[in-house]
């Protein structure tokens, strides 16, 4: 198991990534992408069963972005996985490139699903579940969702199946950063009570501070059950990382300029990695 | 010709899922809350660990298929096509055929022809959404014998297919060993006065309005187009360069469905006079399916009369 040092060194490495692509592509959503960074190294470099050097072996975990826009975070991850170079995500957006602006699994095959259209990866990580399940494989499949996506009513469908179904295999992650692209989520669409909705469900719940490594870790355990899919909301700041960005929609899909950009890296420190 | 039995076009879709299931371990059958109406709970009776009903929710089960695809199985998901394909229309775009996964969906309830139900359960823009989808395979069987046969095709291909049939019973047209290959159109009689291009339930009154059109001394070609995508367009192009005069008959909209594919053809290959037998630009409504497909003019007569305008030279 990764010392707890590393992890929180990889997690810069993933932020300085996530600002650099952004600002390499011109576009792109930093706010989801910033508030994801821990979970997707706790799940990456720590709890899911992965081979870098067989990629697509039968016996592994599965992982789907269901927000898919937090997408150069992912990239990140993968990069610094193993999966592919680093030098490679500066090409995020651009015409030709395997990063596209919402991730494409036949362009990028170390993805297990292309997605964007919010709402739709707990239901393709609900038919994985089943899938692997089916296949005696006893595997995971982790699904990361927004917090502003659980406004999808199809979000709900698949919630009912996969406790109906007791998929334990199932663990889903919901980013609780409170803001979606068009303010705060009370305010647009209130989700509360979140927590009762998910037990409701049927589902196991846990709680998290999405930004600290062993609050994630110990959620994680709490809500992993043969019996029941687990979920884990992890209390998480749209924007982490960065004062001007955090806890606010204006930058949801908003690209820093040069001195934004500057600033946003000497806060974030560490030492330059993608560029 | 097996003559005048008639079946209903859904019974074949069992049929052929039972045969896939049968030969292909990886196939897996997917419900909403339907499968005794369209006849998949046989599958679910004989191989209950591979048929899931996710209850009332096609979002999920469109999802979900993909999920299983991507486990390596062969989803079928059906239920009636305004709900499978209307319903489900962005997972299916984006996480089926964005994909290129093996999902294979059964629309059930296709046209004005299923009746009683009235507008809300009659499939009339099927085919127009399945089409325009990238990678999409589009089969529309005549009768239940090529319905089986166009689940088999639909196992046979790579990547995402949709299978439209009925909920009423059809004439026989194919006996029960009868293959499909997707683009390519069954020319079921010759003529070089008129071609009826058909597909579903339309084909058989297409073949009537042959009958009545050769009592008047047109001799029509009949064309059941079951392949509306990929097209078979050697055979239209021929048909349209011998006869000049294409009639195109289908339970559907009159636009985006059969008469828009062969008219986008039509139009850069080989210009012919063309019409269209279909729903215009309205829904359907209750009533007994003879009367409503009288009502919506989708008959043989109606068939032979369009025909015969053109043969006049009237549009």
């Amino acid at each position: 198991m990764p010392e707890t040092e590393d992890l929180i060194e990889l997690a810069r490495t993933v932020r300085r990534d996530v600002i650099e692509m952004v600002c390499s592509a011109g576009s792109g959503h930093p706010g989801g992408s910033l508030s994801v960074v821990e979970i997707l190294v706790t799940l990456f470099f720590d709890r899911m069963r992965l081979d870098v050097e067989r990629p697509h072996q039968e016996e592994r975990d599965r992982f789907v972005l269901s927000k898919g826009h937090a997408c150069p975070a992912l990239y990140s991850v993968l990069a610094r996985r193993g999966f592919f170079e680093p030098s490679e995500l500066l090409t995020l957006r651009s015409l030709g490139s395997r990063l596209q602006g919402h991730p494409d699994m036949r362009k990028l095959p170390f993805l297990e699903a292309s997605t964007g259209s919010l709402g739709h990866g707990l239901g393709i990580s609900v038919g994985l579940a089943r899938g692997l399940r089916l296949k005696g494989l006893d595997k995971r499949v982790y699904c990361l969702m927004g917090d502003g996506e659980l406004q999808e009513g199809s979000i709900w469908e698949s919630a009912m199946t996969a406790a109906h179904h007791r998929l334990g295999n199932l663990v889903a992650v919901v980013d609780r950063n409170r803001v979606q692209l068009d303010g705060r989520v009370e305010t647009v669409m209130d989700v509360e009570p979140l927590r009762d909705k998910w037990l409701a469900f049927g589902w196991n719940v846990a709680e998290a501070d999405g930004h600290d490594f062993d609050s994630l870790g110990e959620g994680f355990r709490r809500c992993e059950s043969e019996n029941s899919p687990g979920v884990l909301i992890a209390h998480t700041v749209k924007g982490k990382g960065v004062s001007f960005m955090e806890d606010t929609c204006l930058w949801h899909g908003a690209c820093p300029d040069g001195d934004q950009r500057k600033a946003a890296l000497r806060e974030i420190g560490g030492a330059e990695n993608a560029r | 010709m097996p003559g005048n039995r008639l079946k209903a076009t859904r019974e074949g879709y069992v049929e052929g899922l039972l045969e896939a299931g049968r030969r292909d371990q990886r196939v897996v059958v997917l419900d909403a809350d339907v499968s005794r109406s369209i006849g998949s709970i046989r599958f679910a009776e004989e191989f209950p660990d591979r048929a899931f009903n996710v209850g009332v929710s096609e979002q999920d089960m469109m999802a979900e298929a993909a999920g299983l695809a991507l486990a390596g199985y062969v989803p079928f998901v059906g239920t009636y096509g305004v709900f499978v394909v209307g319903r489900a229309w962005d997972q299916l775009r984006t996480s089926v055929c964005y994909m290129g996964l093996d999902v294979k969906v059964g629309g059930a309830h296709a046209g004005v022809s299923v009746g009683p139900d009235g507008a809300t359960h009659q499939a009339l823009e099927d085919i127009a959404l399945t089409r325009v989808l990238p990678g999409m395979k589009v089969l529309t069987p005549a009768d239940s014998n090529q319905t089986r046969a166009a689940v088999m095709e639909a196992l046979r291909l790579d990547g995402p297919v949709y299978v439209r049939f009925g909920r009423n019973p059809v004439p026989q047209i194919y006996p029960g060993d009868v293959e499909l290959t997707a683009g390519k159109a069954d020319v079921l009689e010759e003529g070089d006065d008129v071609a009826l291009v058909a597909c579903g339930v339309m084909v058989s009154e297409a073949m009537q309005a042959r009958k009545m059109l050769f009592k008047k001394g047109i001799r029509a070609e009949v064309v059941n187009m079951t392949s509306v995508k990929p097209l078979d367009e050697e055979v239209l192009i021929d048909a349209a360069r011998r006869t000049g005069r294409l009639v195109v008959a289908e339970d559907h909209q009159n636009h985006g469905g059969l008469y828009g594919a062969v008219s986008e053809l039509i139009c850069r290959s080989h210009p012919a006079a063309m019409a269209s037998i279909a729903v215009g630009d309205s829904f359907g409504t209750s009533g007994s399916p003879r009367q409503v497909r009288s009502e919506y003019g989708l008959t043989a007569g109606a068939i032979a009369a369009r025909a015969e305008s053109l043969m006049e030279g009237k549009r």
